[in-house]
């Protein structure tokens, strides 16, 4: 008897030893490994080409787009660049509810961080591509506030030569009555009507200056691709069997954050991927925000990226139409439209709050309390479900998302 | 040593209550799919109505989510002889969830030899998912639904 008890000291000591760290140090199944590997950024995989941007790739014209990116002559006021709302020490956000140009726009400005691997580009996926993207903002009187033809003259002025090393020549700009400082299909009367007096092929021309504007642009912000977060450190720790190997990269809370972001949260629905999206619209219920128009999401989006003459199908794309696969293959008619908003990144999270399309939460944990509770849709159909998550899971789960953070 | 016995037996089944260490005892991952149990997940189906065989080939091989892919549709009749000429619309979804595709797949090309190219195929997130085929040839239409997990 007494051998017997002794027997059983040594293996309850044995298991306990054997386990030392508890949950600290779960192994995961293989399907679950499998998951953690396809969301680390080890899957990211090199950007695909654009071909409706022929200098997408071309560093010269990433190393001009960068130089204008920061510029902010190229606005109405002389003050606004992209910089402004688009911020690299934020991950290129800007800390607040509605991005602040000349005025304020009543949208989340969304992080930029990996947006080049995205067909559709803001929230409600208005524009195919990041160059037709980044000429909304340019004549947006709340954003630069500017028009074409002010930023054909401000390339002549500040950067002649290094735009006609990427593109033909500029047209001849200093003849006013062809084209005036200020023309453009805007909301300002005169900058307006100024455009209509331009002829056909003058205004053609001022097009293909602002794509090509737009073209340089994008080839900066293809360069900004998602960094190594301390996810990704703990995904590379774990061995063949699911187990974390050397100093733990992860609390047991943090872990435990990242088991519901697998399940229970049902987080990877539309999370997932090693950018933590799958670039896709949805209706999460998100609630209105005091004060500004309800936003209707991709219902309008797709509207407006079939009408834009900058789409990918567009005069001055440099795609064959069999290229633009976003525009070919784009569901145009669903009951999901309504209301349906991109999923951004989850990269960086914990730094580039506030959160959804017209920040309508400040926290992480308002988010996490939104999604748990299942929300009710103002417009169309709420694609959620309650989770019933205990409050120390919500917790866990922002514990988690406090790992995406890029380290440095 | 009966009642030995007994012990290492209660500490037998409390090892095993336990599942070993740590996290192997938290829940398997929920994002598996509830496929029902006899779902036939295979590439090759008889049409509903049995008027055709349909294998489909994707060009991505895994199927990856979030990547925009084609996939190759063959057709033949049940005896083996190619369906040309067919006009084939493509639909999918993922039951579980009550949503489609983001994107509208579509024949796009009649390759011959009963073989058609499928464009812009795409799958936002793992799980199962079921992607059907309208097949109208010769006067006759028939439709297909394959499975799939991802």
């Amino acid at each position: 008897m007494r051998a017997g008890r002794w027997l059983i000291g040594v293996m309850v000591l044995g298991w306990l030893a054997a386990c030392a760290g508890g949950p600290a140090t779960p192994t995961w199944s293989a399907d679950e490994l499998r998951v953690l590997h396809s969301l680390s950024l080890d899957a990211l995989k090199p950007l695909s080409p654009d071909p409706s941007n022929v200098v997408a790739d071309n560093p010269t014209a990433a190393a001009l787009g960068e130089r204008i990116y920061f510029d902010t002559r190229f606005s109405g006021n002389g003050a606004v660049s992209c910089a402004s709302c688009h911020m690299p020490e934020r991950h290129f956000t800007d800390g607040r509810a509605f991005g602040v140009g000349m005025g304020t726009i009543p949208l989340n400005a969304m992080s930029l961080v990996g947006a080049a691997y995205s067909p559709w580009q803001t929230w409600n996926g208005k524009n195919d591509s990041q160059w037709s993207q980044a000429l909304i903002p340019l004549e947006n009187p709340l954003e630069h506030g500017g028009n074409r033809t002010l930023y054909a003259h401000l390339l002549a002025e500040h950067y002649r030569a290094e735009y006609e090393a990427l593109f033909d020549p500029l047209p001849d700009l200093a003849d006013s009555s062809r084209f005036p400082r200020n023309a453009g299909p805007v909301d300002s009367p005169a900058a307006s009507a100024a455009w209509e007096r331009m002829a056909p092929a003058d205004r053609d021309a001022a097009n293909r200056v602002f794509a090509n504007l737009g073209k340089v642009l994008a080839a900066y912000e293809r360069t900004i691709v998602p960094q190594p977060a301390r996810f990704d450190r703990y995904v590379a720790s774990l061995d063949a069997d699911g187990r974390p190997q050397g100093e733990a990269v992860l609390s047991a809370d943090e872990v435990a954050g990242l088991r519901i972001f697998m399940g229970k949260g049902q987080c990877m629905n539309c999370h997932n991927g090693p950018r933590f999206t799958n670039d896709a619209f949805h209706n999460t219920a998100i609630p209105g925000a005091p004060d500004v128009p309800i936003q209707r999401g991709r219902i309008d989006g797709v509207v407006r990226v079939q009408a834009d003459p900058f789409n990918c199908l567009g005069a001055y794309s440099d795609a064959d139409p069999d290229e633009c696969t976003a525009l070919r293959f784009m569901v145009t008619e669903s009951d999901t439209l309504l209301g349906g908003m991109k999923t951004p990144t989850l990269r960086n999270v914990a730094e580039t709050g506030p959160y959804m399309h017209t920040g309508q939460f400040a926290t992480l944990a308002e988010v996490i309390q939104h999604y748990n509770s299942g929300g009710f849709a103002i417009q169309g159909h709420n694609e959620l479900t309650p989770l019933a998550l205990t409050d120390e899971e919500a917790a866990q789960l922002e514990a988690f998302l406090h790992t995406l953070t890029e380290e440095e | 040593m009966r009642r030995y016995s007994l012990l290492l037996g209660v500490l037998l089944l409390l090892v095993a209550a336990i599942g070993g260490c740590g996290g192997a005892a938290t829940p398997a991952m929920q994002m598996s799919s509830n496929a029902p149990a006899d779902t036939d997940f295979g590439t090759t189906r008889a049409s509903d109505g049995g008027l055709f065989q349909v294998t489909y080939t994707p060009a991505l091989e895994p199927i990856a989510i979030n990547e925009l892919h084609q996939w190759t549709l063959h057709v033949e009749t049940p005896e083996g002889a190619p369906v040309d000429d067919a006009v084939i619309a493509v639909s999918g979804g993922m039951p579980e969830h009550n949503h489609g595709m983001p994107t509208e797949p579509q024949v796009t090309e009649a390759l011959g030899n009963g073989d058609y190219r499928v464009e812009g195929m795409q799958f936002q997130m793992g799980g199962w998912w079921t992607i059907t085929f309208v097949i109208d040839a010769a006067g006759q239409q028939d439709s297909v639904t394959f499975n799939l997990k991802l």
